[in-house]
């Protein structure tokens, strides 16, 4: 018996399992079969070549410090938004509002988890079971065998005020696992905030299903603790002139791999995936690693990946984004863009951009460069008298400008912007 | 205000000289031309003074008001006073005009030692003089640069030189690239700017910014050296009769 199947007996036996009730317990037991059979991610996976899966697989997390904020605000904190707090992985009920909303049902997992019939069912683990072809994610198999907590949502009208689950780290040995289920019906919207480093290793998967003409923007934040490790999944269903938007800010972490799998399946939808990384390896290993998915299985949809990072001091970044156009996906309009600013000999970026098309009729392109600062405009800032370390932050900022562009709300835009800038700073003075 | 004396500067990467001993003296209030011939070397000059890379001073040396210029950092010799109007103002995505020009201000303020100008300060002083320059609001939310014409270009290169008030201008042949209704416009905002206490040299290949741009001297430059220098008549003869005439005076 491999190490690494033994391993695996153990993260998904039966007793370790959360009790639920019947559908849970069903759904939990499904995906212990499907992991048993798929096997954990080995370093010889294609798939895992540029990012090793030994530490998110482990018995137990490494541990990891947490982080001294120093009083610092907490991200969001000025957003009026509906707050779910979870403090290494564990639900916090004082700390976080009360689970109610116009237009909005919301619940804890654990809690619907332990009825025998619930909506959930036909969410929780369906998406994730669809996205595991043409490729495997058995560590988003083994969260839904084993997540512990996390939310369900259901929205019936356009809600204003964000749902926002925060993340908290209090323990240096925490291994969470989490996962929600989120369905927005016709024309619904959300937008949904998440931040936080979570724990010391941190599973967590969303299933997102955008009924006709939904709205749903995300907008996540993954918190500053350079030891956490994150591996997270996204599965989101997009459906007729339905949008989705997702953005996620990534600095520090000694590694973090978020998967993004996007099905459209409506025709005329709108499916956006963005991410601004900063990464230093001076203060701890840094690897961040992005893995996307989509699918255009629907008639003039629009897809757009723009994922942007910033590496120095052996900061490591991976980017893996694929597009697939099904046969009867005609007047696809899809772009794939992946770019790396290397501030030093010493960072590096992998990427694998790939584009799968069988309709004819379509616009497809991808861009994928490294590069370093821009020396004309280097220059150019200095001569008007900008000190190097500020010009170069500013170029750093411009780098990651159009990521953050994709984050509809001005105010949270900026406000991204100005973390990004702070972290700049930090490490300017 | 700014004197140049025996500069010698050879490209960093190969072994070509192109300033074979330039001396070059412009004193407070005055407007210098230096016009000269493709490949004489007057570029090079504004570049090695505003401190880009890739040049190697092998002798001589450049002082701004007595500050010894080339051992500075480019920041540090915009800070103490030098501006460079660049012949090709560099496109910086991402990076808002506006932005940019509040972070140079306060970046060279705080250099010297000043306060910070406060962002409604900033705001009523950059309007005024954007519309002076015919810039409008657009011009300075867009990135810097990006998408502007020759023109807009030039006009947001003197926009950067009125905000950052410097005491010795260099411009780099601004008049490429505009037709004459920008020239003029740019003309303008540079004689606004003249000053007892500025002095500005401006390195062209024609006479006709001269026109605009009344300079007190003008320098001919050829082969890496100023070879004569005279009155604003001087730029005539070289727009009557190019500049074989005066080379062949001097090899003669």
């Amino acid at each position: 018996m491999s190490t690494a199947v033994k391993t695996q007996a153990a993260l998904i036996s039966a007793d370790a399992r959360p009790a639920s009730g019947a559908w849970a317990a069903d759904a939990r037991a499904d995906a212990a079969n499907r992991l048993a059979a798929m096997g954990l991610p080995t370093r010889r996976d294609e798939y895992w070549k540029w990012t090793r899966p030994d530490s998110l697989i482990s018995a137990s997390a490494d541990s990891a410090v947490v982080l001294d904020y120093e009083g610092e605000e907490p991200l969001f904190n000025d957003v009026d938004r509906l707050k779910v707090v979870f403090v290494d992985g564990v639900f916090d009920a004082d700390e976080s509002d009360a689970l109610e909303g116009e237009g909005l049902e919301i619940e804890r997992l654990a809690d619907a988890a332990a009825k025998d019939i619930h909506w959930a069912k036909d969410l929780y683990g369906v998406l994730e079971a669809r996205g595991q072809s043409p490729v495997v994610r058995p560590l988003a198999v083994h969260n839904t065998a084993m997540a512990t907590d996390g939310v369900v949502i259901r929205v019936t009208g356009a809600v204003s005020r964000p749902v926002s689950l925060i993340y908290r780290h209090e323990d240096a040995g925490s291994d969470a696992i989490l996962h929600s289920v989120i369905r927005l019906e016709e024309g619904a919207k959300l937008t949904l905030l998440e931040n936080g480093p979570a724990a010391a290793r941190f599973s967590n998967v969303l299933e997102v299903d955008i009924a006709k003409g939904a709205e749903f923007h995300h907008v996540r934040a993954q918190g500053r603790d350079h030891e956490r490790q994150a591996i997270t999944h996204m599965f989101s269903q997009v459906d007729e002139e339905a949008v989705f938007k997702s953005f996620t800010m990534t600095v520090n972490g000694k590694l973090t791999r978020n998967e993004c799998v996007i099905d459209i399946v409506g025709d005329n939808a709108v499916a956006h995936v963005a991410g601004a990384v900063l990464g230093d390896g001076a203060a701890g290993e840094f690897h961040h690693d992005d893995t996307v998915f989509v699918t255009h299985d629907a008639v003039a949809c629009e897809s757009r990946q723009v994922f942007k990072k910033v590496l120095k001091n052996g900061a490591k970044g991976v980017f893996q984004g694929k597009i697939l156009v099904k046969p009867d996906a005609q007047k696809t309009d899809g772009y794939q863009k992946s770019q790396s600013l290397l501030l030093d000999d010493d960072a590096s970026f992998q990427a694998k951009p790939e584009l799968e098309i069988y309709a004819d009729d379509v616009a497809c392109s991808h861009g994928s460069t490294s590069g370093a600062i821009d020396e004309e405009a280097l220059f150019y800032l200095r001569s008007r008298g900008v000190p190097t370390p500020i010009a170069t932050d500013l170029l750093v900022l411009a780098f990651l400008a159009d990521a953050i562009e994709e984050i509809e709300d001005e105010d949270i835009a900026a406000e991204v912007t100005e973390r990004l800038d702070a972290w700049l700073a930090r490490r300017r003075d | 205000m700014l004197k140049i004396n025996n500069l010698h500067v050879k490209l960093e990467e190969e072994d070509k000289q192109i300033l074979k001993g330039v001396d070059l003296e412009v004193p407070a209030g005055k407007v210098h031309a230096i016009m000269g011939p493709n490949g004489s070397g007057k570029s090079t000059l504004s570049y090695v003074l505003s401190g880009r890379d890739g040049y190697e001073v092998t002798a001589g040396d450049a002082t701004l008001d007595g500050e010894e210029l080339l051992d500075m950092e480019p920041e540090e010799r915009a800070a103490a006073g030098l501006f460079l109007a660049f012949q090709y103002p560099v496109e910086i995505p991402g990076v808002g005009n506006m932005t940019f020009l509040r972070t140079a201000v306060n970046a060279q303020r705080k250099a010297r030692g000043e306060e910070e100008m406060s962002a409604a300060d900033f705001l009523k002083f950059i309007r005024a003089k954007a519309k002076d320059l015919k810039i409008d609001a657009d011009m300075l939310k867009r990135p810097v640069n990006v998408g502007f014409s020759g023109g807009e270009k030039k006009r947001n290169e003197i926009l950067q030189m009125a905000m950052l008030e410097p005491k010795m201008c260099i411009l780099d042949e601004t008049d490429s690239g505009l037709d004459v209704d920008a020239m003029k416009l740019v003309s303008e905002g540079v004689n606004a700017l003249r000053d007892e206490g500025r002095a500005f040299l401006v390195i062209t290949h024609y006479q006709r910014l001269l026109d605009h741009i009344k300079p007190d001297v003008v320098h001919i430059m050829a082969a890496g050296r100023i070879v004569k220098s005279g009155g604003p008549e001087l730029a005539l003869e070289v727009e009557n009769n190019g500049y074989a005439d005066i080379l062949a005076e001097i090899d003669a």
